[in-house]
């Protein structure tokens, strides 16, 4: 009986994922702002349906009531940040609140299920870290609006970036190959995820003001600084987020396609010629050619990605009823496959496009900024977004060669819980502060309507 | 897109009004209706159009990307999938044994390959009647899984019933049953080809021309999967000469004689007056220090290139081969499928083919004959054959006919379908007209008769072996035979390989014989 309702759980899942996320694109549709609401609404309603149902299979399957504290817990936090956004941010995007909210709820349920294979400490830890860097993040719109000092910190934050960067490739231990995470009374931290936000001010503050060429060149010594440190540190993930961020950013700045190709030229250059250097370079093009040349060894991780994504096929085998678990570092890099294994192709592919949806969302707060700077932070930090998505994904399916970088909002992991939600939260600050421009302008003409009336 | 400046008055919380819509998506471009009331400071409106070009470039950019990753998502679900639940390194089906009984393994004539039994207590215990006949083809599921039973594992242990029976089944906690496999293999023509090949080592393939579906895969030495537990220490040690070893998908061996007929299409290609090709045979060919000798050093005299394929003269083909374009002999091996993947679920060995035109003299004229580093599988050689046979078309091979639930409910059938064209459906027939001379007065004389007409070409495939002592090395020769019957409207095509069995007239042909002889046992050849 209990493998009957796993069995139709999945359809029911993948369902309400497809409404949810036909929605987050119908509502561009809606002109009436009741609409909208209503609209919305009903995401969270098909967001908390898509928990509860999940809830009940992992309960099913395990008899366990620490599964339903994890459900009371995971509930009342999605209903508070939805609530408290709600009320203390009215004028917040609710698309990307919503979908904020709906990434962390699959991760919450893909984590709480992965944690039942092993001790379920990730499953406490990621619940905690989450609702504290939400909790954290509910003040950041508040410094966007007050402190508007922070567009002209820009050498603080190269400092501070290049100088944390470099102690974590100075400092860190090797973690599967890549220095990534140092050790701060007793939690590991991983500095880059915190970079990104700061190398994104720095930047935005550079090529904000650019106006020669020197400028532009001064700014591309200090991403480049960046993204050789990181290559150093083997973690080429990050290097290649920083560096396609970095391209975006100056493209969008200069308006100027040239850069955008001769960045891309040249990263091209230097990724074969890291091909020849580098022989974890070549060991991870190599696997992306052929898990199977060295399946015991370098492809292990990556086949078994393969073969989770080829169980699950397009709707999944139900959650509990596949093997994620057997993807070394499922939590981390490979979520992906995971959800894909048990929630299905479908599912994962309206994964995919939740996450387009915000990125569409943050070009389009950043474009209707006024100001210079936080034009480039929106775009910088959505960029970011986009281009770890992207990564993390495609290495996934072996689409691309695999960089090791997290789902955001989705994988297991403090730092870059912290730090996304926190990208997310400024961005939303933007978004308000816009809103608030747009409102004063609003008034004044409201202003001179009626004294125009009047006389 | 923003409210008339009378909606807004109207409305009295004005934070309700949130657009959400990105401008580059909708018709009308950004620019701020309010202009003509106030104009915005510190804003240029024709920057501002062309900022928010950029902007959009960069959202299509992305959403490209983004896009990228579904269309890959969706090509890996159709193109790779299968695949990857076929590989023997996938392990994920295991779970699935707790609620699915393993499903049943049917020849095309339906004859059970592969059934689970079921004891009183509900233990069950996998059981292949025929024994060794079928054993490399359907597999086997204990010490790990091969053949049919590991590429096709996720189907049997998939049920397909109806909701009703799983709803039944899942309230009562019993095993539902796994979905079954009708495969392509005749037991009537596995029989014969297995019986064919007696003692020797070696592999036969027989397909369909017009479809591709496998008829019969037989390789030898075999082993008796009901007995894998027992028997593994034997079958896995060295005495026993691998016979784990499907040989028909993943025994190389040089292709010797049977490779003339790329050799000859390479020439045809190259060559639009090769009907007037001659070379006076001698017996032997030099070039610098290598010589290349006929059967026997028998002297052909005068040939053309229809007789020197007919005689499988050497010497000549030794000729032919130092006048052709290697570079595009190369090419044309490749689009053979030499040096590249086969498209076939079964694990596989790929043929190699190493000219160049860089090659010497030496590998130029042994590779032409069929000799040198050129290594090819007796199923490639199936399928290479089969585009002869089929007008130049090659069929994709298949061995799953339907899948079907245990109510006998068709779940899915495999439809033929081509892999490519190979040659011209004039180069084919021109091809065929050479092996039919083959066998009308050549080298596989022996399957003349009066009723069925075959085309085919013979093979005799040297190779040394160690005689064991010190560095000694003898030489041996492998038999082959490919061809197909009922010429005008080919039946079936058969690939044989007999190794050790001398020439391919020797041990390959009668294999061949036989298996078309039991083909047309009580049918005739329809055309």
């Amino acid at each position: 009986m209990d493998n009957l309702i796993i069995q139709f759980s999945r359809y029911a899942i993948l369902f309400l994922m497809a409404i949810y996320t036909m929605q987050s694109f119908l509502v561009f549709a809606k002109r009436e702002e009741d609409d909208r609401e209503f609209l919305f609404l009903r995401q969270d309603l098909m967001m908390f349906m898509i928990h509860f149902i999940a809830f009940i299979v992992l309960f099913l399957e395990t008899r366990d009531r620490e599964i339903l504290f994890f459900y009371g817990a995971q509930f009342i936090f999605l209903a508070a940040a939805l609530v408290f956004y709600r009320n203390l941010y009215p004028r917040a995007s609710r698309l990307i609140v919503n979908h904020m909210c709906m990434l962390i709820c699959i991760g919450f349920i893909m984590v709480t299920r992965l944690s039942l294979t092993t001790d379920r400490i990730s499953a406490y830890r990621h619940f905690q870290i989450t609702a504290a860097a939400t909790a954290a993040a509910l003040v950041v719109p508040v410094i966007i609006r007050k402190v508007r000092v922070i567009t002209k910190w820009t050498w603080f934050y190269a400092a501070v970036g290049i100088g944390l960067l470099g102690l974590v490739a100075v400092a860190a231990p090797d973690s599967y190959g890549a220095k990534l995470s140092l050790t701060v009374a007793g939690v590991a931290v991983q500095p880059s995820e915190f970079v990104k936000i700061l190398f994104v001010f720095c930047i935005a503050g550079m090529l904000g003001r650019a106006k020669s060429f020197r400028d532009i060149v001064t700014a591309t010594a200090v991403a480049a600084v960046h993204v050789l440190i990181l290559v150093l540190s083997t973690d080429l993930g990050g290097a290649l987020i920083f560096f396609i961020t970095y391209l975006i950013m100056l493209y969008v700045a200069t308006r100027n396609a040239l850069y955008l190709f001769a960045g891309f030229g040249s990263g091209a250059a230097a990724a074969t010629a890291a091909y020849f250097l580098f022989s974890h370079v070549r060991v991870r093009v190599q696997i992306w050619q052929d898990p199977f040349a060295d399946y015991a060894a370098s492809g292990y991780q990556v086949a078994q990605s393969m073969f989770a994504m080829a169980a699950g096929g397009w709707f999944g085998t139900g959650l509990m009823q596949g093997t994620p678990e057997h993807i070394p570092i499922v939590e981390q890099d490979f979520m992906f496959a995971a959800i894909t294994e048990e929630l299905g192709s479908a599912f994962a592919i309206c994964l995919i496009l939740i996450c387009m949806s915000c990125y569409i969302m943050f070009v389009n707060i950043a474009m209707r900024l006024s100001n210079r700077f936080y034009r480039l932070v929106a775009l910088g930090l959505g960029t970011m977004y986009g281009v770890q998505v992207f990564l993390t994904i495609g290495g996934a399916m072996k689409f691309i060669p695999m960089t090791g970088v997290t789902l955001p909002l989705v994988s297991y992991g403090g730092s870059s819980m912290l730090s996304t939600v926190l990208m997310f939260a400024i961005i939303q600050g933007l978004y308000i502060l816009r809103e608030d421009e747009e409102e004063q302008i609003e008034r004044n003409r409201e202003r001179e309507l009626a004294e125009r009336r009047f006389f | 897109m923003r409210g008339t400046g009378k909606g807004n008055l109207q409305r009295e919380d004005s934070s309700r009004r949130k657009i959400d819509v990105p401008a580059f998506f909708s018709e009308r471009e950004a620019p701020p209706q309010y202009a003509p009331v106030q104009p915005p400071p510190q804003k240029k409106p024709s920057s501002g159009r062309q900022r928010n070009k950029v902007y959009g470039r960069v959202a299509y950019l992305f959403s490209a990307l983004f896009l990228s990753l579904v269309g890959y998502l969706v090509y890996f679900n159709v193109n790779l999938s299968e695949q990857m639940r076929a590989n023997p390194n996938n392990h994920k089906m295991e779970e699935q044994k707790q609620y699915v009984v393993r499903g049943t393994i049917y020849s095309a004539d339906g004859e059970v390959l592969a059934g689970t039994d079921i004891d009183e207590n509900g233990s069950e215990s996998r059981v292949y009647p025929y024994g060794s006949m079928f054993a490399h083809v359907v597999g086997y599921t204990t010490n790990g899984k091969a053949g049919v039973e590991a590429a096709y594992n996720t189907d049997l242990l998939t049920s397909s019933t109806s909701i009703v029976d799983q709803v039944e089944k899942g309230v009562k906690n019993e095993k539902v049953r796994g979905n079954s496999l009708i495969l392509t293999l005749d037991a009537q023509l596995q029989q014969a080809a297995y019986e064919a090949m007696g003692q020797y080592r070696g592999a036969v393939v027989v397909m369909e021309p017009s479809t591709g579906r496998i008829l019969a895969m037989v390789s030898k030495p075999d082993f008796d999967p009901n007995l894998m537990e027992q028997n593994w220490d034997y079958l896995i040690s060295e005495e026993a000469g691998s016979p784990l070893l499907n040989r028909a998908a993943q025994g190389l061996y040089p292709p010797g004689s049977t490779f003339k007929i790329l050799t000859a299409l390479a020439f045809i290609r190259q060559n639009p007056d090769y009907a007037s090709y001659r070379y006076d045979c001698t017996g032997y060919i030099s070039r610098e220090d290598v010589t290349i000798q006929c059967y026997d050093g028998e002297a052909h005299g005068t040939q053309s290139l229809q007789e020197s394929f007919q005689h499988s003269c050497n010497t000549s083909f030794a000729n032919i081969g130092l006048g052709l374009d290697l570079d595009a002999f190369a090419d044309l091996c490749g689009d053979f499928l030499f040096n590249r993947e086969l498209p076939t679920l079964l694990p596989y060995n790929s043929s190699q083919f190493k000219l160049n035109g860089h090659s010497s003299y030496g590998d130029v004229m042994t590779t032409s004959i069929g000799q040198g580093d050129t290594l090819v599988t007796p199923l490639h050689m199936a399928l290479i054959t089969n585009a002869v046979a089929n007008g130049g078309v090659m069929m994709r091979p298949y061995l799953v006919e339907r899948v079907e639930n245990v109510e006998g409910v068709e779940v899915r059938e495999t439809k033929p379908s081509q892999y490519k064209r190979v040659m011209t459906a004039e180069e084919s027939r021109v091809l065929t007209g050479y092996m039919q001379s083959v066998v009308e007065g050549g080298t596989a004389a022996a399957l003349w008769n009066g009723s069925y007409s075959v085309a085919g070409k013979t093979g005799s495939a040297e190779y040394e072996v160690n005689t064991g002592a010190g560095d000694e090395k003898a030489v041996s020769t492998h038999s082959w035979f490919v061809g197909f019957s009922n010429v005008e409207s080919p039946d079936i095509t058969v690939s044989v390989i007999a190794e050790d069995g001398g020439t391919g007239s020797s041990a390959a042909v009668p294999v061949a014989k036989a298996v078309f002889d039991a083909y047309y046992a009580g049918r005739v050849p329809e055309w």
